[in-house]
């Protein structure tokens, strides 16, 4: 069962600021996903691999060569918010 | 009770280094990686982390996380994989950093320390490789900040080490040996004012006799070894501070303010650490063959501690001359160099470690930039020990060979007349002319003005 | 003339008399999208004109999915947070599509970042079937779908991460194909599952997808995951018939729940390939019944951390709260991926990053990759006894538009027959097979093992060439 909180800890770690109506239906949703793919600890994996790649691929490089860039015009020219040839971004505060 | 003392309590550090690789290219795309361009020209869209693009390992930069990792003793897995580790900072395009999780490329390494003379062996937990962030930069005119993502994708190996290092003395001393170790290697240019080379440190103190460790800050923002020195002084104090005040150590992030010499609490990283990580499904895993990490550790260049004895050894240098010679490996090779051109070995080492390392400093440089022959060096210091020139005109003729790499000692020796000349009844006529000639100085001095000449 | 209504081979060939040119078809596609799109709303943004070259090879006009990249082109993934982005380069398939003299149509509808089963979650509004458009085209690549079966399209490109190709084809009546993974190059397709993600064709007919696949597939430098294997010619293998092919039957795919007119329509198409030649054996993959739940670990999963540079940083939206509530930071990226993403791809996101949270990363993410091995390992054992697997591609055919969206978990389970073929990464493709009683398509899934393309096509091009499905069209009352 997904409580509020537990919401609350994974909008929080995912940047998504859900609101207050949004929360419970997120945590209802989220359950009764998480009810169905619990019938995955029925099977007994303890001795099996687990798979991140479903090719035997291995060792794909690349050579140490320098490819044009962009330029700083073409790399800016998406930006949201830009100033003295860099994105902008609200100001951060360390200390 | 008795009323403690900082020497009732032990400090305990562990450091965790960034180092850049200085390949051609990035780690995952083809942009060059060069420090100091333009913000935001050094970007494609792989670094840029647009939406769509994938990493493509750059061979280069695994070669030299391998060679460092054996250089600094570390047993290197066979199988190396990827993984994303997941967090939020303006300076990260993708959301996540392509790092190692589970199987860094190496473990369970050591580098040796000479503490109070003894050697001490600094346990290497693991060395990782890994991407940089780009580069905030804050803009307090236009009340913002600014992101430059040149540096994003810069090969990092990230080396830590455990928690073996017990005073702040030791933590710069750990430091110094492993810049040097990584200078040997040439995988780097290990410049910390370009950020090439870049420390963060853990330390919490115990009260002496405890096996546990007590609470860590981390310690970030310091920019040179001496400010990492002064930073884990200025924290050992603190933390100390407050345990005898009776008050507790918060585990947190702090920066180094310079300007302050103090540690500050980082706002800005507050959050949970829970990074999520997974297998990075982008890349796909590499075994190097046991027999091929044995090829490239027997490729590795000797170690400076290494060379160091073999310079006493081999050379009959003393502990200290050879210990000062190691420290830049282009020095060391200059010597090695010269030695091959004659069998005064010592005076070759006084004359590296006294005139020319001073020029050397002066001018901010090293040998390597200059092309100063060893044998014209060789001839250079056998004509002074002969008595052929002087001293101090031995070293004129060493600026200017420095000056004009074309020009030879001999033949600028005799262009300039310089020879050192020997014959005493000629320097006794000399000196007769020359009392003579200043007769009323000679007075003078016998009188007791020392300052008349 | 009505040229948007051919297939690609037959386009070539009339190109090759001399009896149309391809400005004709571009024109001829523009104005059947610019009568009907109103209605299907199969495009999020068409071309006005058409780059062609005079030496093109292949001058037929493509649509894609709005998830692959074309230089200068707003490409969206549907979603609010990528408006306005103009993406600075093309994916490799686009690449590859130009270099072949083939003009991009549009872009496609789809859901937004491909997370559904129905085209509805499109931030540009849903995508109807064409066939009753109160019925849903399916998803992900519904768009795609449906333009090809509405003659918006002559053949389009979309992506399949659970059967988001195969799914809206057998929905709307087309041929679609799954790629084995690392066939066709990931490059510039906005990744929302790395490991299952596939790029690959929706067409009118089989050899249509052949044709599309010769020209998309290879090794590509900038995907670490694409395979390093030659692609031979697959319209070489469109031979009319079976002899010597053993097709199983997986007897966890005739369950419960599919409808009676998918079973007949079934049943009918083992009839006409044996007929062909081909013999059939009861094989069984015992883990399919998980097939769905490790989908939806592993999917999320690497979804949240795809998706985590739609952050307002760099491009897309940003949208700052009026109100401070954390650090002005975190307040923008809250507030951005709030606003920006629909609620289908919070529901993900959550859902994923939940799975690789500290402490529930081995009972969820771990333990499913597990459970990944199984279902692969199923397929490698039936593989030794048959060249190919022939199920139904869905349970049911179209269902109407809205019955499914607030109910998460029944909307998963519309992909239950499609989603191991990423899991285990082979090739499937999906073909028309017959029309329901409602009048809807019903599609047909072939599988085989990884690379092996050419037995699909065999199978399929045969089945094809003895019945007349895909020839049915939907007669539009727009
Ligand atoms: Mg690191
Ligand atoms: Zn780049």
């Amino acid at each position: 069962m997904i409580t509020n909180s537990d919401i609350q800890y994974i909008s929080a770690l995912a940047r998504i600021s859900l609101t207050e109506d949004e929360i419970k239906p997120m945590a209802q949703d989220l359950s009764s996903i998480l009810d169905y793919i619990a019938q995955l600890q029925r099977l007994d994996v303890d001795q099996i691999k687990p798979t991140s790649h479903v090719l035997p691929l291995k060792n794909v490089y690349r050579d140490d060569v320098i490819k044009p860039s962009l330029t700083q015009d073409k790399a800016l020219s998406f930006a949201v918010s830009e100033s003295k040839g860099a994105f902008k971004v609200p100001q951060i505060v360390d200390n | 009770m008795s009323i403690l003392t900082q020497k009732d309590f032990e400090t305990v550090i562990g450091l965790e280094v960034h180092l850049q690789f200085s390949t051609q290219t990035k780690i995952f795309c083809g942009c060059e990686n060069v420090f100091g361009r333009q913000p935001n020209t050094c970007v494609c869209p792989v670094c840029l982390g647009l939406p769509g693009t994938l990493p493509v390992l750059n061979k280069a930069a695994l070669d030299s996380a391998i060679k460092t990792a054996l250089a600094l003793n570390c047993r290197v897995n066979s199988y190396i994989k990827f993984d994303r580790k997941n967090y939020y900072y303006p300076d990260l395009p993708k959301g996540y950093q392509i790092s190692q999780f589970d199987f860094p490329i190496g473990h369970q390494g050591h580098l040796d320390i000479a503490v109070n003379g003894a050697t001490k062996r600094i346990r290497i937990h693991r060395a990782h490789i890994e991407e940089d962030a780009g580069k905030l930069i804050h803009d307090s005119e236009e009340g913002c900040s600014l992101v430059d993502y040149n540096r994003t994708g810069t090969p990092l190996m990230e080396i830590v080490t455990e928690p073996d290092l017990r005073s702040p003395q030791e933590a710069y001393d750990y430091l110094t040996a492993l810049k040097l170790a990584l200078q040997y290697l040439e995988v780097s240019d290990c410049d910390m004012e370009k950020g090439s080379l870049r420390c963060d440190a853990n330390i919490s103190i115990r009260p002496k006799g405890e096996t546990k460790l007590g609470t860590k800050a981390e310690l970030k923002n310091m920019n040179s070894f001496k400010a990492v020195k002064a930073a884990l002084e200025f924290e050992e104090e603190r933390q100390f501070r407050i345990l005898v005040s009776g008050g507790t150590i918060v585990q947190e992030t702090r920066l180094w303010n310079e300007d302050k010499q103090a540690t500050y609490t980082m706002r800005s990283k507050e959050d949970a650490h829970d990074y999520r990580y997974f297998p990075e499904p982008d890349l796909v895993p590499f075994i190097v063959e046991a027999a091929e990490i044995e090829q490239i550790r027997l490729r590795l260049p000797e170690n400076p501690q290494a060379k160091c004895s073999r310079l006493q050894k081999d050379f009959g240098l003393s502990d200290y001359d050879a210990t000062i010679i190691v420290q830049d490996q282009y020095l060391a090779d200059f010597f090695e160099a010269c030695a091959k051109h004659s069998t005064k070995t010592k005076k070759i080492a006084n004359w590296i470690i006294g005139p020319l390392l001073k020029e050397l400093n002066d001018r901010k440089c090293s040998v390597k930039d200059l092309s100063l022959k060893p044998e014209q060096f060789v001839i250079l210091i056998e004509k002074v020990e002969n008595g052929d020139v002087s001293n101090l005109v031995g070293k004129d003729v060493l600026m200017s060979l420095l000056q004009d790499d074309t020009q030879t000692v001999d033949g600028m020796i005799s262009a300039q007349g310089l020879s050192q000349v020997s014959d005493d009844s000629f320097l006794e006529a000399i000196a007769e002319q020359t009392l003579s000639e200043h007769a009323n100085v000679v007075q003078q001095i016998k009188n007791g003005n020392e300052g008349a000449i | 003339m009505n040229w948007n209504t051919y297939t690609a081979h037959e386009l070539l060939d009339f190109l090759k008399q001399g009896k149309v040119s391809a400005q004709e078809i571009f024109s001829s596609l523009s104005s059947a999208i610019k009568q009907q799109d109103k209605t299907i709303h199969a495009y999020v943004r068409t071309a006005e004109t058409a780059d062609i070259l005079s030496d093109a090879r292949i001058p037929i006009p493509i649509s894609v999915k709005d998830n692959i990249n074309i230089d200068g082109w707003e490409t969206t993934c549907s979603s609010h947070i990528l408006k306005n982005y103009v993406a600075p380069y093309d994916a490799t398939v686009v690449r590859k599509l130009k270099a072949a003299g083939a003009p991009i149509l549009g872009h496609t509808n789809m859901d937004e970042f491909a997370f559904g089963s129905s085209t509805e979650t499109s931030c540009y509004g849903p995508t109807r079937n064409p066939w009753d458009i109160s019925c849903v085209p399916g998803g992900s690549s519904g768009g795609s779908a449906a333009a090809v079966a509405s003659d918006e399209a002559i053949w389009a490109l979309g992506s399949d991460t659970g059967g988001s190709i195969r799914q809206p084809a057998a929905f709307c009546g087309v041929v679609g194909l799954k790629p084995t993974y690392g066939r066709v190059s990931r490059y510039g397709l906005i990744a929302f599952a790395s490991s299952l993600d596939q790029i690959g064709p929706l067409t009118k007919d089989v050899t249509d997808s052949a044709l599309l696949l010769n020209i998309i597939s290879g090794h590509d430098p900038l995907d670490s995951t694409s395979a390093d294997i030659a692609v031979p010619d697959y319209t070489a293998a469109l031979v009319n018939d079976c002899k010597e092919l053993t097709i199983g039957i997986p007897k966890e795919y005739f369950i419960e729940g599919i409808s009676s007119d998918v079973k007949t329509a079934v049943a009918q198409a083992m009839n006409v390939l044996k007929a062909k030649g081909a013999r059939f054996i009861d094989v069984s993959l015992p883990h399919t019944e998980y097939a769905v739940s490790t989908y939806y670990i592993i999917a999320p999963a690497e979804a949240s951390s795809n998706l985590a540079r739609f952050d307002g940083v760099r491009f897309g939206l940003r949208v700052q709260p009026a109100k401070p509530r954390k650090a002005a930071i975190v307040d923008m990226y809250e507030e951005t991926r709030n606003q920006g993403f629909g609620r289908e791809a919070k529901r993900r996101v959550m859902l994923g990053t939940y799975a690789l949270s500290s402490g529930y990363y081995d009972a969820y993410y771990l333990r499913g990759q597990k459970v990944r091995t199984l279902i692969r390992q199923d397929f490698d054992r039936v593989f030794e006894n048959c060249d190919a697997i022939l199920t139904p591609t869905t349970p049911t055919s179209a269902f109407k538009i809205g019955e499914k969206l607030n109910d998460p978990v029944s909307m998963y389970l519309s992909d239950i027959f499609t989603i191991s073929a990423n899991l285990s990464g082979i090739p499937a493709i999906s073909i028309p097979c017959g029309i329901s009683q409602n009048g809807l398509p019903i599609g047909l899934q072939l599988s085989a093992k990884p690379f092996a393309e050419e037995i699909l096509f065999r199978i399929a091009y045969t089945y094809e060439q003895n019945t007349g499905w895909h020839k049915k069209r939907p007669s539009l009352k727009t």
